[in-house]
């Protein structure tokens, strides 16, 4: 086993002088600076997936449950087979390498939208699949109630059946949001400055990549520990009383 | 930009993507059985219901499924030469990477497989004198691997997209051996998109199959 040396994150990225307080000033970079940014890139990239995946994927999961629409049904089927059955990596280079060939307006797209439209749409499927599964897991009863009450179509998905499917999904949509994290590391390949990249440029430049991988593998930990408290609390705070009692225990 | 497969001929066929689509099939195959295997006597540890059995593999499952896979495959390949002090080739290191990392899946799968059958069962097999091991398998596991069938193979599906991460490493997989044939003949955006199109068929027509299989095993039972 080689020895340890804790240091490395404290060395200049330049010189690869170790700075005496970890954090480089005055223009220097240390590789812990380095590594936090890298870290920020991949909660951004995250983060902006995770919000396009659920917009996305809330439209195409309701258009999938529509009554007495069935080519709209089979459209958002579609959405759905096209994105879970292609590698993420794929998607990844379609969007970055094929997409801004076809379509030359996309040319002067910044590599990290186009790796968010990736990522966030590859998602979107499965959070689709998600929410589809949430609003046919309501009794039928419910939407009848809608009707019932002269609500149109619009007014009860808003009013009755999205509050509750919303909350039905929380557990399934906190590993989606975890894998998120998870997947972003394959923004690796089109060069994006994340955790998996500077864990590739640092190790191979200091040599020392356990410690490098140690850190890097504690972040990716950390953030995926973020979101699962973070979801534990949304899911508290929205908690229907009487009805979360009847889902707890992870039907779906 | 005009699209152009004209060069998509036999030879570029079989000269490089099918050597790929050998290995991504060869790595699916072997990790799924491989993973299945190892991922049983994880999930068998995790319901022993003793802790020196329970933990660690309660440990190794979690800490695996907190991962991104494409850090196991870069820290498996570039550390353990590291620290057995030789390298390691591309392909084994991601045979090796998917058995350990898959294991880790379907040890969930089979625990909640296992824990899908009846107590009654297990008490049945006990009333017969079987011994645990009897117990497991000729009442349990049967059953068990019967019931998780149709998600076993929809996460071998995953797993066959999941190889195309063999990427990071270098390994000869159908996604490399499209892009190389692209880079050589200066066609990478056919090439990618040629890649997206045959992994999609697969993919849909396997998971098609599965969805079929699952409506038969539903029946029956």
């Amino acid at each position: 086993m080689a020895n340890w040396d804790w240091q490395v994150f404290c060395k200049d990225t330049v010189d690869g002088e170790v700075v005496a307080r970890c954090f480089g000033s005055g223009g220097s970079v240390t590789y812990l600076d380095w590594m936090l940014s890298a870290w920020g890139w991949t909660v951004s990239v995250s983060v902006c997936a995770l919000l396009l995946a659920l917009i996305v994927g809330s439209i195409v999961g309701v258009l999938r449950t529509l009554p007495d629409s069935p080519w709209v049904v089979r459209l958002g089927n579609a959405w759905v087979e096209l994105f879970r059955n292609i590698p993420l990596l794929v998607q990844i280079f379609l969007w970055y390498y094929v997409v801004p060939t076809l379509i030359p307006p996309m040319r002067s797209f910044p590599p990290f939208l186009l790796v968010v439209i990736a990522l966030g749409l590859f998602t979107s499927a499965r959070i689709a699949e998600q929410v589809r599964a949430g609003i046919q897991a309501l009794p039928k009863g419910q939407r009848y109630a809608g009707m019932a009450v002269g609500f149109t179509t619009a007014q009860t998905y808003r009013y009755v059946i999205l509050p509750m499917a919303y909350r039905i999904i929380i557990p399934p949509l906190t590993s989606e949001s975890m894998n998120i994290f998870k997947n972003s590391s394959v923004a690796f390949a089109v060069s994006i400055a994340e955790l998996t990249q500077f864990y590739l440029q640092a190790g191979e430049e200091t040599s020392r990549q356990m410690e490098i991988y140690i850190g890097v593998i504690f972040l990716y930990f950390i953030s995926a520990m973020a979101i699962n408290r973070i979801m534990a609390f949304i899911e508290k705070r929205v908690r229907v009383p009487g009805f979360v009692a009847a889902s707890g225990g992870g039907g779906h | 930009m005009e699209l152009d497969f004209g060069f998509y001929n036999w030879g570029v066929i079989s000269g490089f993507v099918l050597k790929g689509l050998y290995f991504s099939i060869f790595l699916t195959i072997v990790a799924t059985l491989g993973g299945v295997f190892f991922g049983t006597l994880l999930a068998l540890m995790r319901l022993s219901g003793q802790k020196w059995l329970d933990l660690p593999a309660a440990a190794y499952v979690n800490g695996m499924r907190s991962i991104p896979l494409v850090m196991v495959i870069l820290g498996f390949f570039l550390l353990v030469p590291f620290v057995i002090g030789r390298p390691i080739g591309a392909e084994t290191s991601a045979i090796i990477t998917f058995i350990a990392f898959e294991a880790a899946y379907f040890s969930e799968i089979m625990r909640a497989g296992i824990q899908s059958i009846p107590r009654g069962q297990v008490f049945a097999g006990q009333a017969m004198g079987m011994t645990y091991g009897q117990n497991m398998k000729l009442v349990i596991l049967p059953q068990a691997f019967r019931n998780m069938l149709p998600v076993l193979l929809t996460q071998t599906i995953i797993l066959f997209q999941d190889t195309s991460l063999v990427y990071a490493i270098g390994a000869y997989d159908l996604l490399k051996g499209f892009e190389t044939a692209g880079k050589n003949f200066g066609r990478p955006t056919e090439s990618y998109l040629l890649a997206a199109v045959v992994y999609f068929v697969i993919c849909f027509s396997l998971s098609y199959v599965v969805k079929r299989l699952h409506k038969k095993i539903a029946i029956i039972r």
